[in-house]
């Protein structure tokens, strides 16, 4: 196998097959609350999609060239939180200034990502995996794509459970939890594929 | 000491963080697999509340409010790697089977959430107590999830099999899926608890994390960030009238923070909203 076959592997296994939000529990905070409105969500997708990527990025050229030459792997956790919340504002403010288009659709949901636990989860699962610079990007891009997959379902599904009658005591977070859990089923589907 | 045995009154059951206000739901799906890794995940993240809670309150009046938060994550961060070191050394195979979760101890909201609420405002002894009940009130939490899960998923507690049980275990329980169906249960069945609770004139308090069905609530996203959601359309406030009628009890303090933290472009911004809105009105007044 290839290294580029590896690559395409990686990305499907980690936006599908390992999804980060239905079958590791990573990015439920927003998955569970900005999940209402289709529109909504895909801006929230985009936005971790953008985040994530960049984030992955900057977490392991952070782990190879800083980190690990000078020993203090064990500083990582520290590091990139700190990194990524740097970052989340840094990214906030570069798009605000240049490219205002951008930074209208996704600027509102910027600061609700800082403390998503998908950004750093992916940055430590990048360091575990020992993934090198471009398999950190395209898996923290693959992650990323799973959960605008599994945020943009589950606001189509929310958008029609609205107009259906669910018994009183299961009416708001309880329907959602049990419809995560019912698109986790068909997620669990896919375990085999690689 | 009244006042401390309050506190842990007050974690264990009161405003207990799994089944009242609902916070720290990745941990709470992800490692209730079975009963003892949802004990080994409590009592790790009660080591780090308690440690951190003592440590920002000793702290308190050294640390400047406009990076409080950067000061609470390094804080809590540096906590949560002792707490993973200690692990990997003396419980390896919990270590193992938590993998990922420790780390993102980190970004628990109990812990920054009882840091910003409770321990940045109080002294060392209360703080102590309070991350102690809180930390014991999660690890009841997760234990009893965790029992749940087992039971059904596996068909035996604490690795006892359970003999019935064991021959006709639903091994779904035990994997994704599960964890967000039990959970999905468990909110119904507290959705019951609060409604008679509230018909006998004791209201349990409002769900604060993500669970309260919009991000904007959690403590975290806006003290962070140094910024509240003034870009927030309304339609993406909260559609349940319960979670808009009361507001979280501290909501008062969180909104004195982010006030402190406004950008300057934030109010601008506020302001020339306000401003137009208001044209608008006198626009509407003069037409009619």
């Amino acid at each position: 196998m290839s290294y580029f076959t590896g690559l395409i592997l990686l990305l499907v296994a980690s936006a599908i097959v390992n999804n980060v939000v239905l079958s590791q529990f990573l990015g439920l905070c927003p998955f569970l609350g900005v999940s209402k409105k289709v529109e909504t969500a895909a801006g929230m997708g985009g936005a971790v999609i953008f985040v994530i990527t960049i984030a992955s990025f900057v977490a392991s050229l952070i782990y190879k060239y800083v980190l690990a030459p000078t020993g203090f792997e064990y500083m990582q956790t520290i590091v990139f939180i700190l990194v990524i919340a740097a970052l989340v504002q840094f990214v906030e403010m570069f798009l605000k200034k240049s490219v205002p288009a951008l930074y209208e659709s996704l600027g509102v949901y910027l600061p609700l990502i800082t403390t998503n636990c998908a950004v750093l989860g992916t940055a430590i699962n990048n360091v575990t995996n020992n993934y090198d610079i471009l398999e950190s990007v395209i898996n923290g891009f693959g992650v990323a794509v799973g959960f605008t997959i599994a945020i943009v379902i589950m606001a189509g599904i929310r958008e029609k459970i609205e107009y259906n009658d669910i018994p009183e005591t299961f009416k708001g977070s309880a329907i959602v939890l049990i419809t995560a859990g019912l698109m986790a089923m068909a997620f669990l589907g896919f375990s085999g594929v690689i | 000491m009244n006042k401390n045995i309050e506190r842990l009154v007050n974690g264990l059951w009161k405003e207990n963080p799994t089944f009242v206000l609902m916070l720290g739901m990745c941990p709470t799906l992800a490692v209730t697999t079975s009963a003892i890794n949802g004990i080994g995940m409590g009592l790790s993240t009660t080591v780090v509340l308690v440690l951190s809670n003592i440590m920002i309150s000793a702290l308190r009046n050294l640390i400047p409010d406009r990076v409080r938060m950067p000061a609470f994550i390094v804080v809590v961060a540096s906590f949560v790697t002792i707490v993973q070191f200690l692990m990997q050394g003396f419980t390896p195979s919990l270590y193992a089977s938590l993998g990922i979760y420790i780390p993102l101890i980190v970004v628990n909201c109990i812990i920054l959430g009882r840091a910003e609420s409770y321990a940045s405002k109080n002294p060392v002894i209360p703080s102590l107590f309070d991350g102690v009940g809180m930390g014991l009130g999660f690890t009841v939490g997760l234990t009893f999830i965790g029992i749940v899960r087992e039971v059904l998923g596996n068909g035996s507690v604490f690795d006892i099999a359970i003999k019935p049980l064991n021959d006709y275990h639903i091994t779904l329980f035990g994997l994704a899926p599960g964890a967000f169906i039990v959970l999905g249960f468990l909110v119904a069945v507290m959705n019951v608890v609060r409604r008679k609770m509230e018909a006998k004139g004791r209201p349990l308090p409002e769900v604060q994390g993500c669970l309260a069905g919009d991000c904007t609530t959690c403590t975290l996203s806006t003290a962070c960030t140094g910024k509240s959601m003034v870009h927030v359309k309304p339609e993406e406030i909260p559609v349940n009238p319960k979670d808009v009628a009361k507001p979280v009890p501290n909501t008062n303090v969180e909104v004195k923070h982010a006030d402190n933290q406004h950008n300057t472009e934030d109010v601008e911004e506020a302001g020339r909203a306000s401003s137009y809105a208001d044209e608008m009105l006198e626009g509407k007044g003069e037409d009619e």
